[in-house]
């Protein structure tokens, strides 16, 4: 069986895709260094489109519209120009509502696209192009600690990380947020007060990163300008020991915070080196470590993430594995046992581990 | 040997849910198709892994090491057809229920004639509806264009007119239609599937055709005013379903080559077999009932009358972030055997959604799973009653009459007791009058309706193999006497001559014991007027067959009231959780 895994690793070299919302431009290539703030590719969004009804402005039969037509399609138009007329003294003319460029005529119509605005996709991290994805994004080879999370509301920044924790169960108190943390990532535990969010949105930090959140928040967190990733879930829970440990000890560096939360059912997802939202903290590195593992399949010995939907994860190590076990609640499932960092050694659904490497 | 059984070809049948991937094997025993075994594993489209045939090498490999029987060569191939060495397997087909709900778009003239029809449509599919456009529609041309450019729908459904009728409107309709298609960008053109005028056709094929991604035209589903006929849409529906998951995983490719292209979506296929057996058993109502992660679907028959619903706003995965938009956590949690804050129901939801495939590790987490499923279930029953034609439907709000409840999902199926599977079904459906409960333990009818494409005599034979587990048969008397009162005084009478008495309160919940296999006359005498199912204070006798669980007397009330204070309400539900066995 196939186990899902959770990065939470010191040092890693990572391959991480970028992608633009529609078809673009690349404006980089393969083998440039890029820093998190460049512009790797760029996309038109946003346009929208003018239906002009040239048959019925003229009030003539749609079959005759072609005749008085003064544009091609691909033509730029500015606004207030002709788009059609009729001749003679009696003639009438049609004028384009707004400056834009022609992209169909037909039925006795014209349509021009207008508006739209440039969409720059950043790197997100520093690194190296390490492949182009048609014209839609790129892969970016790069060195780093790097740790996943649960939830993000889909945003991406980069900054320096500061800490509000002093302990990894805490509850994310919103008047720890001044002004000397203007233009930073925070690392925060529980959010239980939409407060977190608005202080952070006056004082303009980069981005939080919080141990777990109140659901009721989800729309307060997807409304905020910046990243918000979520490490452990819903509803209060502890960061996990290693997590907190890795976290805490890069305080005051320059982190990716990338809370983007790829649709995994959709075509492109397909070609995401990464599904989760993570952060990612960049080092330098003599020689380049090793890519994490993609796929894994379970079996003693791994280090584990154990996850509880009603309480907190806990993590340990796989002692054995059993095809089919009897649950405490009375359900068969295949299990694993294992050893927690406690010594206590539990039963635990295949289903519900996580391989933390 | 009947004609669709040429030699006896053994079957493969995989379903591709959006957490677990099952493959069962069928062959023949003695003369008769069997089920002979079930693979499963985690589904693979998520993860590191994203790739679903994966999952069903993995499923097969877990099925050949139950069997000690070789399914796939040594590089995980499937050997198909069989070898004259015995490994491989004949045949096989698929369903697919995995991946997001398909955007689509509605189009049709009129609201209440070829809009209902094409929503009746999408009911029965996995799909989620942004934007339905008709003659109705107040916004501006290029509006309705922007905003179906906007929305990016995977899939349009198009009807409107009737054979014979105008053209002009709908011809209308469409031009706004096959502009904004034009209008994106190639790659993301939707499908569409066109069920109107059929005069229209021809000119649809040369205009839509060159623009969609797919085009289908397929028979008007409102020939006329008064007629609907929705079954050959709904079949090339579920084949355009299949092709627009194939856009999204390209791996279904595969398994089309494998299965000679019988991919279905597993709705449509637990459909089909449902209607099938309400066919087979002499028109008798069935409903199959299936809780799944991605969506809750129905399947309501009534002889050829099929009446499929799929709700994907209550799957029991990734849609449970979304379910509070249909209910409320009180009514949630009042399904809770045990006290607990709303505030952990509500977590629980939420971590569910991110974590679809979990399994409850503990008496609290398996108690929530329960309670959401008897909600959502409940949810998508009443929906699915307020979506029959008002024949099949009753007075109040008493759910429609069905001889047979067929329930599946992993929720049910993994339920430690019996008497929970039971009490789950009772709650949420709350049948009224006389019910026959059963469980597909192995979530089998939609591999079986994907069966019956290439093998008719297959799905009969394994359903009278006893491969659904019967539950129990339920009597639910409907009444409005007062709570403590005896509403009904049955007598039960053993093949062994042995009876059993008993009268019943109202708001009891009662097991009339009889062995599993065991047959016995039930004998019901109302009291009060009630109804067992015969009508208004009608007796009558019937046959029934024992369970673990019994003949069980539902008098607890139609619909079924809880105390409004907590600790009323678990310390009842607790009681009725011990009444069915725990």
């Amino acid at each position: 069986m196939f186990a899902p895994l959770i990065h939470i690793l010191p040092l890693a070299t990572i391959l991480r895709t970028r992608l633009l919302p529609v078809e673009g431009k690349i404006i980089i290539g393969i083998g440039q260094k890029v820093n998190p703030t460049d512009t790797v590719a760029e996309a038109v969004v946003g346009r929208k489109h003018l239906v002009v009804d040239v048959a019925q402005k003229l009030n003539i039969p749609q079959r005759d519209v072609p005749r008085f037509i003064k544009v091609k399609k691909g033509q730029q138009v500015s606004k207030e120009e002709v788009l059609a007329e009729t001749p003679g003294l009696f003639g009438k003319d049609v004028l384009s509502p707004a400056a834009g460029t022609i992209v169909a005529i037909g039925s006795g119509k014209i349509v021009i696209e207008t508006g739209g605005a440039i969409f720059e996709l950043r790197a997100g991290i520093p690194g190296v192009i390490a492949q182009t994805i048609g014209t839609r994004g790129v892969v970016i080879r790069a060195t780093g600690g790097l740790i996943q999370g649960v939830w993000g509301n889909g945003k991406l920044d980069y900054g320096t990380m500061q800490s509000l924790m002093e302990g990894p169960d805490e509850l994310f108190d919103p008047t720890r947020i001044d002004v000397s943390l203007r233009g930073t990532i925070l690392l925060g535990g529980h959010v239980e007060s939409q407060k977190v969010f608005q202080n952070a949105t006056d004082l303009a930090v980069r981005g939080l990163i919080v141990t777990s959140m109140n659901p009721a928040l989800l729309q307060a967190a997807l409304q905020v300008p910046f990243p918000v990733l979520v490490l452990e879930g819903f509803g209060r829970r502890p960061m996990t020991p290693a997590t907190y440990k890795l976290l805490s000890t890069n305080v005051k560096r320059d982190i990716s915070l990338n809370a983007e939360m790829p649709n995994r059912h959709s075509p492109l997802a397909r070609q995401e080196t990464s599904l989760r939202p993570e952060v990612f903290i960049p080092l330098p590195v003599s020689q380049e470590p090793p890519e994490p593992r993609q796929v894994e399949t379970f079996a003693p010995g791994q280090p584990v993430r154990v996850m509880f939907l009603s309480k907190p994860a806990r993590h340990g190590t796989i002692v054995q594995l059993r095809p089919m076990a009897l649950l405490p609640n009375g359900l068969q499932a295949s299990a694993a046992e294992v050893r927690l960092e406690t010594g206590e050694q539990i039963l635990a659904p295949l289903t519900n581990l996580e391989v933390v490497g | 040997m009947p004609a669709s059984l040429v030699d006896g070809n053994s079957l493969l049948a995989v379903d591709i849910g959006a957490v677990t991937t099952r493959a069962a094997y069928f062959d023949v025993v003695e003369g008769q198709y069997r089920l002979i075994g079930m693979g499963q594993c985690p589904t693979t489209n998520d993860g590191g892994v994203r790739n679903l045939v994966l999952g069903v090498q993995l499923a097969v490999e877990n099925l050949q090491n139950l069997l000690g029987k070789q399914f796939m060569d040594e590089e995980g191939r499937l050997l198909i057809p069989s070898q004259p060495d015995g490994a491989g397997v004949d045949g096989m087909v698929a369903t697919l229920s995995a991946g997001a709900p398909i955007k689509t778009l509605l189009v049709g003239l009129l609201p209440e004639v070829s809009l209902k029809s094409i929503e009746k449509l999408v009911h029965a599919s996995y799909a989620r509806v942004l934007d339905t456009i008709s003659l109705n529609d107040s916004r501006r041309l290029d509006e309705q264009v922007n905003a179906v450019i906007r929305q990016s729908p995977e899939l349009i459904l198009i009807a409107g007119g009737v054979d014979g009728g105008a053209t002009h409107s709908i011809n209308s309709i469409i031009e706004t239609i096959g502009l904004a298609a034009y209008l994106m960008p190639d790659g993301q053109r939707p499908a569409m599937l066109y069920a109107g005028n059929r005069a229209l056709a021809g000119g649809i094929r040369a205009t839509l055709g060159k623009i969609a991604s797919e085009l289908v035209i397929c028979p008007n589903v409102r020939p006329s005013l008064d007629v609907e006929d929705l079954a050959p849409a709904q079949r090339e529906l579920a084949k355009l379903t299949i092709n627009i998951r194939q856009r999204q995983m390209p791996e279904i490719e595969e398994l089309r080559v494998l299965t000679g292209g019988v991919v279905l979506p597993t709705a449509y296929a637990q459909g089909r077999m449902t209607r099938f057996l309400s066919v087979d058993g002499e028109n008798k109502h069935i409903l199959s009932v299936d809780v799944g992660a991605s969506a809750v679907s129905m399947a309501a028959a009534f002889g050829e009358s099929l009446y499929l619903n799929v709700f994907p706003q209550f799957g029991l995965g990734e849609p449970l972030a979304g379910l509070l938009k249909y209910t409320t956590l009180d009514e949630v949690a009042r399904w809770l055997p045990v006290e607990m804050p709303l505030e952990s129901v509500r977590d629980f939801l939420y971590q569910k959604s991110l974590y679809p495939q979990h399994l409850p590790a503990t008496h609290e987490e398996l108690f929530l799973e329960q309670a959401i499923a008897r909600q959502n279930l409940l949810l998508a029953a009443q929906a699915m009653t307020q979506r029959l034609p008002g024949r099949y439907r009753r007075t109040g709000s008493l759910f429609p009459n069905f001889e047979l409840i067929l329930a599946s999902g992993s929720v049910l199926t993994n339920a430690p007791t019996l008497g929970q599977k039971l009490l789950l079904l009772l709650d949420a459906l709350q049948p009224a009058g006389i019910t026959t409960l059963a469980i597909d333990q192995n979530n089998l009818l939609p591999m079986l309706g994907a069966a019956a494409e290439v093998n008719s005599l297959l799905p009969v034979q394994v359903i009278a193999s006893g491969a659904l587990a019967y539950l129990a048969t339920v009597i639910s008397p409907v009444s409005n006497s007062a709570y403590g009162t005896p509403i009904v005084r049955a007598k039960l009478i053993r093949e062994d001559g042995t009876t059993l008495t008993s009268e019943v309160n109202m708001g009891n919940l009662q097991i009339l014991p009889l062995e599993n296999g065991q047959t016995a006359r039930l004998e019901l005498r109302p009291l009060r007027n009630a109804d067992v199912g015969l009508g208004p204070g009608r007796a009558g006798a019937l046959d029934v067959i024992g369970s673990s669980l019994g003949v069980v007397i539902d008098a607890r009330g139609r619909p079924l009231r809880l105390p409004s204070d907590a600790g009323g309400r678990v310390k009842l539900l607790k009681k009725w959780l011990k009444t069915v066995g725990g």
